[in-house]
This record gives structure tokens, C-alpha cells and sequence, in this order.
């Protein structure tokens, strides 16, 4: 599979025949069998695996990306998910029973877990392998039929995916696109029963608009810029190590990069210092050499970012080489809220800082704002940080630290506002893809039914009344301490069983306690 | 109270001014405590209480409801949902503390809830309170402040909301709008942080291109065509009243009424005579007369309906009259697949049968079209049921009876493709609301902070390696303290029970 490029009639017509696939097989019921599942995920685990070089290389070819960064934030990334699926998938797709009031005594309620259909992913190219193929294995893990569609602007690996996706996966089920914005035009004439787009706002605003055609749900994961505040009370060294780190990976071309730092005049001045001696540490004297520091993915890209530098003064860094697309890490002080810089996400390595004199003002700040993607909040005091909590609305936060709640694979990622709608992340992928189905199987009991044979007509008042009080909400029996209250009794009793049974038979309890097996417990 | 002057539709210029001063009282912060949420759904509890008279003459002016589907589905319904949230609320509002893996043992990992901002509901006419005011208290016990536009359609109750609402509630925090077309337009040119929409698939569609605009985030309770599948396993009498009861509600004119019904000839025959009786038993001899049977809301839509009537061949019923909007409940067969009325949701007293052989040839009719919102199962065969469970994507379903399953307060209700996006009711109209705002704390710990600094460049191999084993996914070795509460509990019914022995034996009352 490949782009032809070669005019949109011709990939029209072929994007309905890779649907007709998709959806026959779908019908079929062939990706919602649990097994078929598993054995997917299980060779999309061994693709990573057998082309761990193949990947980093394109990785390298498209951003110059480390083979660190494109192993760690990439591929053992996208691998452990994986990992993690085949582990959980089993009680994931199991129906949820929840409780159930009186009335319902005799009845099932279940809610099912089923697959919407046959969903589009669209991938973005700062990473390109994490943000295309985690939510492909969540379309796959909740039973759907996936046609991913891989950013053209990150050619090698979305050729490299091309390549390798159909050799490892069910053909029918599972199918690559390539192409640039006329593909992806035609492509979103198609009916999805859901789109999974990670990109630019204005781009997210496009696809749900496409997406609206046939009423298809959207998750879209947009960017934002997303803060960073910083007060006196922390370890200095340490915070900006991690700021640094988290603005520096990939060269700032990530979602949840700290895009700029609120902070006092005085802690603006500790960090700058402390940031000159890390960056010599991390990347040396001339820090163009260091393998470590991505490149900036195109010449559009780097225009655009290199305008950024000219809002307030550089304090650091400032260094940029068009050939190859190389900006320095960048630190810029004196900005202003009303600056370039601080008008459009920046997805680059320049770290602008605002000064602001307190956490309100630094909530009014962000408020007044789009809401971001992420929120960093560095500071040791509990009541500062709870306000901000509290004040400012983001898709999500990470506290003395940046990126790495992304990582916690029990917490949702997702946007809020201009930064998306929707989130995932281990089981919430799985859920983003699957539609509940509540579920009530009502018994027919003759007496049930007479029960509740208030409710046809003709009505009067004593069988509306009866009706009424038969479903009035009254503070539930809990069950919720019932395992508890169970275990505090059989420990009781157990107690009493150990003591009559020591009254009764002591030497056998003798022999039971010096024999018990403990070495094959330690 | 800003939009009703006298009554009076406000001019649509006053929509930035009231969508303000929702703005500002959200960033007050008011409504991010709890104790206020508490009592606001307690003041709507009591606006229910106050004026269920007035609230049964407004349903009863609009749709010629009965004071018991009135009571049931208007009144009771939403009380017991307010009540459910006020006994939940506390629970709901904390922070999610999910389980957490070694490598974040020392940090804090919370999901907080958020909510949205200024919210958009918007009723539909067929149960102008319900599908209004759920959404509402959901919206509250959420935290947000709310524009609530009821359906024009429905009038009296539209009216009876904005006069209402201002007297029990928030007046800086909760608005009602009222208008048609034309005010509804120009309201969706707002912005609001979340949209709450209940009506057909078309305006559905709408609503969501003008949301965005703002890349607002919406809910879309729409409807479709619900099936209802019946086989001979079942008990006949049950099932016939069961069925009928779900579509003669309201006249048929809900969202998750029974839309048509796939049987074979044989089971069709037994609805047939079966229904007859159940009618007369329900509605007399005059059907017309009876107190308990709806009208048809409007004039547009009882032409709409009328118009299906001479599809396939009227077996019950069949009846009309045009003066009072009153459509009888009817039942067709010989119902062709693509006769008019099998093309769109019907939402209206009328009943068409289309004959299928199997399950399969039930399952394969329903999925060529759009997935309805609820599809009703009746069969004693469990076998069969799963065959359609497993194969039919639906909205919800209930298995041997109709509407129930949106009773279940444990249950999310909602549609899928056509019929819907998002979900609600109990816990789920809270998290409708509600944005979870993933959290991480981590702390200065040195030793914590040397043990990822191979997270920092300059990059080795040895980092690299170091880093990717630290993460490498493994079967979890029970980090998950979710027994240890109960295992605690049976030590301390063991301390407990060899305490009591002690002090019986000190104090002597053992007595052997």
C-alpha cells in the first residue's frame, strides 16, 4: 500500500473498496472475537519487537530523533501499552453488572462493551509511532475494524508503518492510508463510526466537521499552550532540570511540552542561571553537535518558530542553522502576553517566561486564556498548589515535574476546550472505542408482572400511587461494607474454630503448626 | 433575572449579557462548592414538590398528558433522580485515586473532576420536563453554571420553567431561554463549554456544527427507528402489554418507543388478537373518550403521521380526528421494508409489523439500517437473546419489557451513530459534565530524582537500557492494596475474638 498521489478520483475509489473491506469484516464479526484480538495485539507486539532498527532509523531520518527518545517516548512506550492490553483485555471486555435498585430485584442489568465499527486513526508527526499506533491498538483491543492514517509530514516512518502493518496484521481488518491534506479531504468523505485525530486545533476543527456528515463521534487530541508555574519554595536545580527536559525532548515538538513559565522576577533569574549550566551539561559546548537534540520536522516548521525568537530578549540560547533545521534550546525573558510568542502554541525549543507576582495572578493569567493541554505546577506548598488545582481548568496537570503524567497508565490523557475533547490511556483507550450498552433483562414473572401492573391503563389515583412509592429513591442498603463486616466475622470465628479444635485435638493442631509449609511461601 | 420581561420572549441581543453573567458567577467559583450544589438540587427538589399541580396542567395543556404518565414520568422520575444525586454527590466529587505502579510509588496520582464552565441544555417537546430538568441537575450537581432552552413546541411547560426556575434557583448562575428556530440560532452563535441537546437526528447535526465552531464538546440524545424483536417462546399475554404499553406512553410520541416489530406471521397473528383485547380492557370501547391516551403535540406532526396509515393494511385501530390531534393506536402489516413509514422514527401511536423467519434475518434487517436507540428483545430462548445481544448495535436494550431499562439509574442512557453521541442519567449525567483532570504529584526526593536522571541527556546506552527495563510492563505483583482493608478485618476479628477470651478468662466468667 502506498500513495499513489496521483489525483483524489483515483484514491476515492479506493478508500471506498479499503471500507467495503473493513466493514464486511466487521459485519462478519471477525475483529470482535476476543482471541482474533489478543493474536493481533500479540503481532503488533512482535512488530515492534523485529523492527526495533527499521523504526528508529525512520524516526531518525524524519526528526533526527535520538535513539533514546524514539526507544523510551516511542517504542518500549507503544510496546508496554500494548503489553498492558493483552494483560487487562480479558475483564475489560467483560460485561460491567452494576447494582440495582428494588425494583429491579428480579431482572439483569448489564452493561455490554461493543465496538463502534470501523474507526479512523489520524496520527500526528512529533510522534509518530506513540500517537498513531496506541489509539490503533485500542480500536483493535475493543473489537473495531481500524483504517490509521499516519501524518505525510513524517514520511519515513509513515512509510515504514505502510510497510510493516499489513505483514504483521489481519488484512481485511486492519488498513494504512498514506497521503497529505487532498487524501485526507477525500478520505473524511468516508463514514466512520469513529475518528481518533491527534493534531492542531484548527485541523481537529476541520475533522469534526467532516465527521459531523454521519454524526460520528470524535476524540480529538489537540495541543494548547500549556504552562508552567514555578515559585521560590522548590529545589531549583531539580525543577529545571525537568522543565528543561520536558521542553527540550523532541525539541519542543510536543503536545504537553511546557510551552511558557509564569514565575516572580527572582525565581525567573535562579532558573536561568541554573538552566545555562544544565544545558552545557546535557549538550556541551556547542550544543548543534550533540546527537541528542532533535531537529525541527520541516522548513515551514522552522520558519515559524524561528520568528518566535524575536519577542522579548533572549537569555539563553537564541542560536538557530536554516540547513538544518536546527534552533537551539532557547530561553527568552521580558515577554509580554501580547507577543507572537504567546499567541500560538509554539512546538519548538523556546521557552518564554512571564513574570507574575502570585499564583492568583498566575491563574488569571492561564484563565483568561485557551484552556491548555497541560498544567505544571512547581512548588512545595501544598495551599499554592491546591488553589491552582482548584483555579485553572486543563486537560490535565503534572506537579514538580513536567510530561511524565502522560505515563501513569491509570490516568486518562486528554484535552479540555481548544486542547480536545475525549482521552485515553491503558483501559480509557479501550473505552474510547467501545460503545456501553446498558442492558435490562426484565423477568416474565406472572407475579412480577402483577406487581407492576399499575402502569397500563386505565390509571387512577390508587395506581399511580402505588407506583410512586414503588419506585421512590430511599437511601440504598449499602453493600459496600458487606465484604469487610464478612471477613471481621470469619475471623472471629475462625479464632473459635482454632480454639475448640485446640481444646479438642491439641496434638494435631500441634502438628499442623510446626508442619505448615512456610518455606514454600518465602 | 435577566431574559423573561413579563413573559415576554427576550430579544435575542440580551443572549451575550446573560451568557456573562453565567460566565462570571462560574468564575466566582461559586458553583465549585459543593454545599452550594447541594442545596440548589435541593431547591429544585422543592420547585418539583411545590408545583406538581401546575407542572401536570402545563404537560396536560401541551400533549393532553394524564396526570399518571404526568406523575411517573415527569414528576417522580426526575425527584428520584435529584434524590439519587444528593445521596451520591459527596462520593462522586472526590478525587479518583486509580492504582498506581511501582515506578510511581512515591507520587500522588489523582483524577480530579472539573466542571466545564457555562452550559447549553436544550429540551424536546414529548417530555418537556424530564429531558429538561435531568440534564439540568446533572449539569448542577457538576458544578456549572447553565442556560437551559426548553422546547418551544411544548409551551405551556416551556413557560411554566422560565417563570419557575429563577424563583427557586441561582438567578446569576442558572438561565432559562426560551425561542424557536430563529432565537435558538442565534444563541448557538454563543459560546459554551459544553452542549446538551435531546431532539431529532437532523437539528442534532446542527447543533453539533454550530458547537463547532467553539470546538465545544456535545451530548446528542437523538432517536431512530427502535425494533422490537418477538419469537413464540414467550408468554403472549406479558409481552403483547408490555410492548404496547411502551408505544402507546405519550402516544408514542418517545424517543425509546417500541418503532416497529420483526415476528413471523404465526407470532404476528397472536399480537394482532391479543392487542385488540389489551385495548379494549385499557381504553374502553371508545378509544377516543379514554382520559389516558396523549394527542398528538402538533398540527405538523399529526398530518406527518397521518400520512403512514395507508402503508401495508391497518389491522387494529386506524382511527383519527383531526380537531383534536388524536390518532388512535394502530397496527400494521404487511408492512413493506421500504414502504414511507419504515424510512423514518414514526413517533406516534402506530405500529407496523414487518415479518422475518429467523433471528439472523432479524439481526441482518437491523444492521442495514442506522442503530436505533433502544432495541427490545422478547424470547425465553437465552441463546437466542445473546445471538442478538452480541450482533445488533443499539443505543441500550431491554430484554422482555420496553422503556424499563432507562428506569435503571445504574445504567447509561444514550445513543450510538444515529441515535446519539454520549450518555446520562444517575452517576453518568454527573460525568457528562464533568471533565477528569488527570493529575500527577511528584515530590524533590533526591533519591528518587537520581534514579531517573538517566532520563537526561547526554544519552548512553546504558540509560537507555536502564530506562526501558525501569518501564518494561509486568504482570502487576500486587501493588494493589485493594484487599488489604478486608484482610485487616479478619485480624481484627481474630484480635477481637482472643481479646474476649482474655478478659472472660480474667474476669472468671469462663467457666471452663
Amino acid at each position: 500500500m502506498g500513495s499513489d498521489g496521483s489525483g483524489s478520483s483515483t484514491s476515492a475509489t479506493r478508500y471506498s473498496e479499503i471500507l467495503g473491506t473493513a466493514r464486511k469484516a466487521f459485519l462478519q464479526g471477525k475483529p470482535k472475537s476476543v482471541e482474533f484480538r489478543k493474536k493481533q495485539l500479540r503481532q503488533l507486539h512482535k512488530l515492534y519487537e523485529e523492527n526495533e532498527d527499521a523504526l528508529v532509523a525512520a524516526l531518525a531520518t524524519d526528526l533526527r530523533k535520538s535513539r533514546h527518545e524514539a526507544l523510551v517516548a516511542e517504542i518500549c512506550y507503544a510496546k508496554n501499552d500494548v503489553a498492558n492490553t493483552l494483560m487487562h483485555l480479558k475483564e475489560w471486555v467483560a460485561p460491567e453488572k452494576p447494582p440495582k435498585g428494588i425494583m429491579f430485584l428480579l431482572d439483569d442489568v448489564s452493561i455490554y462493551k461493543e465496538p463502534y465499527g470501523v474507526a479512523l486513526v489520524m496520527g500526528a508527526w512529533n510522534y509518530p509511532i506513540t500517537v498513531a499506533l496506541i489509539p490503533f491498538a485500542g480500536a483493535i483491543a475493543a473489537g473495531n475494524c481500524v483504517v490509521l492514517k499516519p501524518s505525510e509530514v513524517s514520511a519515513a516512518t509513515a512509510k515504514v508503518l505502510a510497510d510493516l502493518i499489513p505483514k504483521y496484521l489481519d488484512k481485511e481488518c486492519y488498513h494504512v492510508v498514506l497521503g497529505g491534506v487532498p487524501e485526507t479531504t477525500e478520505l473524511l468523505k468516508e463514514r466512520f463510526d469513529y475518528i481518533f485525530y491527534t493534531g492542531s486545533t484548527a485541523v481537529g476543527k476541520i475533522v469534526r466537521a467532516a465527521a459531523n456528515e454521519y454524526l460520528t463521534p470524535v476524540t480529538l487530541e489537540l495541543g494548547g499552550k500549556s504552562p508552567v508555574f514555578i515559585d521560590d519554595t522548590v529545589d531549583m536545580e531539580i525543577a529545571t532540570r525537568r522543565i528543561l527536559w520536558g521542553k527540550c525532548m523532541n525539541a519542543g515538538q510536543t503536545c504537553v511540552a511546557p510551552d511558557y513559565i509564569l514565575c516572580t522576577k527572582e525565581v525567573q533569574d535562579k532558573f536561568v542561571e541554573n538552566a545555562k549550566k544544565v544545558l552545557r551539561k546535557w549538550y556541551g559546548d556547542n550544543w548543534k553537535n550533540s546527537p541528542d537534540l532533535c531537529r525541527i520536522v520541516n522548513d515551514r516548521h522552522f520558519q515559524r518558530v524561528i520568528k518566535l525568537i524575536k519577542s522579548g530578549k533572549v537569555a539563553v540560547g537564541g542560536d538557530s542553522d536554516a540547513s538544518e533545521k536546527y534552533i537551539s534550546p532557547t530561553i527568552l525573558i521580558d515577554v509580554k502576553g501580547t507577543d507572537p510568542v504567546m499567541a500560538e502554541e509554539i512546538f519548538g525549543p523556546i521557552l518564554p517566561i512571564i513574570n507574575i507576582r502570585s499564583a492568583s495572578e498566575a491563574a488569571s493569567f492561564i484563565t483568561s486564556r485557551e484552556k491548555p493541554l497541560a498544567f505544571y505546577i512547581f512548588t512545595e506548598n501544598s495551599a499554592t498548589r491546591k488553589y491552582l488545582l482548584e483555579n485553572v481548568s486543563s486537560g490535565g496537570v503534572c506537579c514538580n515535574d513536567t510530561i511524565l503524567h502522560l505515563s501513569v497508565e491509570t490516568l486518562p490523557f486528554g484535552g479540555v476546550g481548544y486542547s480536545g475533547m475525549g482521552a485515553y490511556n491503558g483501559k480509557y483507550t479501550f473505552d474510547t472505542f467501545t460503545h456501553t450498552k446498558g442492558c435490562l433483562a426484565r423477568s416474565m414473572n406472572p407475579l412480577g408482572e402483577k406487581l407492576a401492573a399499575g402502569r397500563y391503563p386505565p390509571y387512577n389515583e390508587k395506581k399511580t400511587k402505588s407506583l410512586v412509592s414503588f419506585m421512590k429513591k430511599r437511601k440504598g442498603l449499602s453493600f459496600h461494607y458487606f465484604p469487610h463486616i464478612l471477613m471481621f466475622t470469619l475471623g472471629v470465628l475462625s479464632s473459635f474454630a482454632f480454639r475448640s479444635l485446640a481444646k479438642k485435638q491439641p496434638g494435631k493442631i500441634l502438628n499442623l503448626v510446626l508442619n505448615f509449609p512456610l518455606k514454600k511461601y518465602f | 433575572m435577566g431574559p423573561q420581561l413579563n413573559g415576554k420572549i427576550p430579544s435575542t441581543s440580551s443572549y451575550p449579557e446573560i451568557i456573562q453573567k453565567a460566565r462570571d458567577a462560574f468564575q466566582s467559583g461559586r458553583t465549585r462548592d459543593v454545599t452550594f450544589r447541594e442545596q440548589q438540587l435541593k431547591k429544585l427538589l422543592r420547585l418539583y414538590e411545590e408545583n406538581t399541580d401546575a407542572m401536570i396542567a402545563a404537560l396536560a395543556a401541551d400533549l393532553r398528558k394524564s396526570k399518571q404518565e404526568s406523575v411517573l414520568f415527569e414528576i417522580e422520575f426526575v425527584k428520584n433522580d435529584i434524590k439519587h444525586s444528593l445521596l451520591n454527590l459527596r462520593e462522586w466529587v472526590k478525587p479518583e485515586k486509580p492504582p498506581k505502579g511501582i515506578v510511581n510509588l512515591m507520587d500522588e496520582v489523582l483524577i480530579h473532576h472539573d466542571p466545564f464552565g457555562v452550559v447549553l441544555i436544550m429540551g424536546a417537546w414529548n417530555y418537556p420536563l424530564q429531558l429538561a430538568l435531568v440534564p439540568v441537575a446533572g449539569a448542577i450537581a457538576a458544578g456549572n453554571c447553565v442556560i437551559l432552552k426548553p422546547s418551544e413546541v411544548s409551551e405551556a411547560c416551556a413557560n411554566l420553567m422560565a417563570e419557575l426556575i429563577p424563583k427557586y434557583l441561582d438567578q446569576d448562575c442558572y438561565h432559562v431561554v426560551q425561542g424557536g428556530i430563529p432565537e435558538t440560532t442565534e444563541l448557538l452563535k454563543e459560546r459554551f463549554d459544553y452542549i446538551f441537546y435531546t431532539g431529532s437526528t437532523n437539528v442534532g447535526k446542527i447543533v453539533r456544527a454550530a458547537a463547532n465552531e467553539h470546538l465545544t464538546p456535545v451530548t446528542l440524545e437523538l432517536g431512530g427507528k427502535s425494533p422490537v424483536y418477538i419469537d413464540d417462546t414467550v408468554n403472549m399475554d406479558i409481552a403483547v402489554r408490555r410492548i404496547l404499553w411502551g408505544k402507546c406512553i405519550n402516544a408514542g410520541q418517545t424517543c425509546i418507543a417500541p418503532d416497529y416489530i420483526l415476528c413471523s406471521k404465526d407470532v404476528e397473528q397472536e399480537i394482532v388478537s391479543r392487542a385488540k383485547q389489551v385495548f379494549r380492557e385499557w381504553y374502553g370501547d371508545n378509544w377516543k373518550n379514554s382520559p389516558d391516551f396523549c394527542r398528538i403535540v402538533t398540527d405538523r406532526h399529526f398530518r406527518r403521521l397521518v400520512g403512514f396509515l395507508n402503508n401495508g393494511k391497518i389491522a387494529v385501530g386506524g382511527d383519527t380526528d383531526e380537531s383534536e390531534r388524536y390518532i388512535s393506536p394502530t397496527i400494521l402489516v404487511d408492512v413493506k421494508p421500504s414502504d414511507p413509514i419504515m424510512q423514518e422514527e414514526i413517533f406516534g401511536p402506530i405500529l407496523p409489523v414487518v415479518n422475518v423467519e429467523s433471528p439472523e434475518e432479524a439481526i441482518k434487517f437491523i444492521v442495514n439500517r442506522e442503530k436505533p436507540l433502544a432495541f427490545y428483545i422478547f424470547s425465553d430462548n437465552s441463546q437466542r437473546r445473546k445471538l442478538l445481544i452480541e450482533n445488533v448495535s443499539s443505543g441500550g436494550i431491554c430484554c422482555n419489557d420496553t422503556l424499563m431499562h432507562v428506569g435503571v439509574d445504574t445504567l447509561p442512557f444514550g445513543g450510538v451513530g444515529n441515535s446519539g453521541m454520549g450518555a446520562y442519567h444517575g452517576v453518568y449525567s454527573y460525568n457528562t459534565f464533568t471533565h477528569k483532570k488527570s493529575c500527577l504529584v511528584k515530590n524533590y526526593n533526591p533519591l528518587g530524582e537520581k534514579i531517573a536522571s538517566s532520563r537526561y541527556p547526554p544519552y548512553s546506552d546504558k540509560k537507555t537500557t536502564f530506562l526501558a527495563s525501569m518501564m518494561k510492563k509486568r504482570r502487576g505483583i500486587g501493588f494493589s492494596l485493594k484487599y488489604l482493608p478486608h484482610i485487616v478485618m479478619f485480624g481484627i476479628g481474630i484480635a477481637v475474638a482472643v481479646g474476649y477470651n482474655q478478659i472472660a478468662k480474667a474476669t472468671g466468667a469462663n467457666s471452663d
